[in-house]
């Protein structure tokens, strides 16, 4: 056997350094994790400052001893290689593992161990936990808002067959693709309204009238988002055409638009269009709400929408139009066929930015007393019955917004793979 | 003598301050093969880019097949569709597959059917040899091979009038002959064509007439054998010299 020198393990020693140095690092992982589920302190016999520093020496000094080259080991390598490279890596990959170890438990005790949600009141919640039992009443409340209970299957057809025909697209058919584009950027959207307004409005086919008023919750968020998404993005794309068009009078107006809206903020523009706009409308014309709401935010999102596109056009090389041109094509065709599916491709990313913003801004609709998702919470946790559960309901929100959010972002990200060419 | 398909009268140009093209004058009859050689910057490019209008020249006249090019043309698009143009970039379109690149222009300009537009099209992709590659994507093929796929969707237009420019400067040297190749030949099936190039070899197979051109002017113009054999500028000499 070689002489062992800990102070730089080298190969001829492997396993000696490898099963002291493993030893180490577990029995400080296991310091930490029996501290933090079980609050056990193997080390208490120690001064109480050691104690806590104890398993970082111990870990540091064993990720230093399995820190072996070329050891011939593959899994060995990878390991040092992606986060044991040097000691500041050891200490940053340590700490990243405590800290992790460390919040485990008191996330679940707060989530699980120690939750409610037995029971119909404020009193069964008696565990230091959350209390889940808030969110079971309350939720009918948090999806549907305040529309009568008994229509709300009125809600949920729709929204089923809304689902149901955006899958047509999964059908596999080269006839019907081609139709595709057409049928989701013009016919869908018009079935869409169609739906919602007969469906879930009512006031027709015998179906009971629910003012907008009475929408809520997550649907509304969903309605909202749903509409302001497939408006604002034809818009951006005119404006962001209008913005590099040769005729000054459609490109100072693009410009005058974008700027217009990107220059004042989000809760302004909600509160114009339910307080000021009606102003400007004769007496006898009204406009819901809604619907007010829903152009206010799609002109506000569409600036932003623009901007981006524009991004994307600026970065096709001037060639594209050159090739184009050349080939005897005007204006619509020339974007229509060449410049637009290009610049969109590329601007993927931007799109998808600016949607997630704009599905997290809606609950800002609350100013012009329009209650989603998050405003139905903020109504809820004033109700006398149910004082201190904000908590709860924010955390709730919290984690249906990231489902959202976190699938759009899914999708756009398989859409840019889907939509990747080769320069 | 025929009638000339291209006149170019007393073209001025500008870009801001910068005179680009100085009293250009120029015609082109029917099957003639014009090269237009001479340093960078000297307003080649410009020139043949003015002859389907994707740059606009101040002053002067230029008529493309009794059409004369001016602000109020409106139907400049199809002045275009008979002018083909070949660039240094290639300039495929990268979402489109080869044939697509080929049939887009004739089915939503000419209106072609479907069917009709991918005969003419894989009929030329077969002269210029890339009939294989028609389904591929132009980013999967070489420059070479690009470069024809940029030939045969110009000429699937059925254009009257074929410019080039600078059509190989972008390939690598062993790719360039491939091109040229492409090039001898449609110029054989007596193709108007007017070429912007440094390729003297193909001026001398090729060019009825050659032009050389300095600091935006046309500075010598003669048939190709006198403007090889007998330069008359030392300008011209000059050139020749440190490009042959």
């Amino acid at each position: 056997m070689n002489k062992l020198n800990f102070l730089k393990p080298d190969k001829d020693n492997l396993t000696t350094y490898l099963y002291s140095g493993a030893f180490l690092f577990l029995i400080a992982i296991l310091d930490v994790f029996l501290g933090s589920f079980f609050e056990i302190n193997i080390t208490s016999f120690l001064p109480s400052f050691i104690s806590s520093i104890l398993p970082f020496i111990l870990g540091v000094v064993g990720l230093h001893l399995i820190r072996i080259e070329f050891s011939g080991i593959h899994n060995l390598d990878l390991l040092n290689k992606k986060i044991n490279t040097n000691n500041f890596n050891a200490v940053l990959t340590l700490l990243i593992i405590f800290i992790i170890i460390k919040s485990i438990p008191p996330i679940m005790n707060w989530f699980i161990l120690d939750a409610n949600i037995a029971g119909d009141s404020k009193e069964a919640c008696t565990g230091t936990g959350a209390c889940w039992t808030y969110i079971k009443i309350w939720l009918r409340r948090f999806v549907y808002g305040m529309y009568p209970n008994e229509l709300q299957w009125r809600i949920n057809i729709s929204f089923f067959l809304l689902i149901a025909l955006a899958c047509v697209g999964l059908i596999p058919s080269e006839k019907l693709k081609k139709l595709l584009t057409l049928y989701y950027v013009i016919i869908y959207p018009i079935i869409a309204f169609i739906l919602i307004y007969y469906l879930i409005s009512g006031g027709a086919f015998g179906l009971e009238w629910v003012e907008t008023g009475a929408w809520g919750g997550l649907s509304l968020t969903f309605i909202v988002s749903f509409f302001c998404l497939i408006f604002c993005f034809p818009v951006g794309m005119f404006l962001a055409l209008g913005r590099r068009s040769q005729l000054p009078t459609v490109r100072y107006i693009s410009i005058g638009f974008i700027e217009f809206w990107r220059g004042v903020p989000l809760i302004t523009v909600l509160f114009m269009s339910s307080v000021m706009f009606p102003m400007f409308l004769p007496e006898d014309f009204f406009m819901d709400k809604l619907v007010r709401v829903i152009i206010a935010i799609s002109l506000f999102e569409a600036a932003y929408v623009a901007e981006v596109i524009r991004g994307g056009l600026q970065a096709l090389p001037r060639g594209q139009y050159d090739a184009a041109k050349s080939l005897g094509m005007g204006y619509w065709k020339m974007h229509i066929f060449v410049i637009l599916p290009q610049a969109l491709k590329l601007v993927i990313p931007g799109i998808a930015n600016t949607f997630l913003a704009l599905v997290k801004d809606t609950p800002l609709i609350f100013v012009v007393g329009l209650l989603e998702l998050v405003g139905m919470l903020n109504l809820a946790k004033t109700n006398p019955k149910w004082l201190g559960f904000a908590m709860e309901g924010y955390v709730f929100a919290a984690i249906i917004f990231w489902i959202i959010c976190y699938a759009m972002s899914k999708y756009s990200y398989n859409l840019e793979l889907k939509y990747k060419t080769e320069r | 003598m025929s009638e000339a398909i291209i006149k170019i009268k007393d073209v001025n140009k500008w870009f801001g301050d910068f005179q680009v093209l100085k009293n250009i004058n120029l015609e082109v009859i029917q099957k003639q093969k014009i090269v237009v050689c001479g340093p960078s910057g000297s307003g080649k490019s410009t020139l043949i880019r003015c002859i389907n209008r994707l740059e606009e020249h101040q002053e002067g006249n230029i008529i493309v097949d009794g059409n004369e090019l001016t602000e109020d043309t409106k139907d400049i698009e199809k002045i275009r569709a008979e002018v083909g143009m070949v660039f240094q970039q290639f300039n495929l379109f990268p979402h489109l597959s080869i044939l697509d690149n080929c049939t887009l222009a004739p089915i939503w300009v000419k209106k072609m059917p479907k069917k009709q537009a991918e005969e003419l099209a894989m009929n030329q992709l077969k002269q210029v040899q890339i009939q294989d590659q028609a389904n591929k994507f132009p980013g999967q093929l070489s420059g070479g091979q690009q470069q024809r796929c940029a030939i045969a969707r110009a000429l699937c237009m059925q254009p009257k009038i074929m410019l080039f420019d600078e059509p190989t400067s972008a390939l690598d040297p062993e790719m360039i002959k491939e091109v040229l190749d492409a090039m001898v030949n449609l110029a054989k099936q007596g193709m108007t064509m007017i070429v912007v190039t440094h390729e003297m070899g193909f001026a001398k197979e090729v060019a009825d007439e050659v032009i050389f051109m300095d600091e935006g002017m046309i500075v010598e113009k003669a048939n190709t054998k006198e403007f090889f054999a007998n330069p008359k500028s030392d300008r011209t000499k000059l050139f020749l010299s440190q490009i042959l």
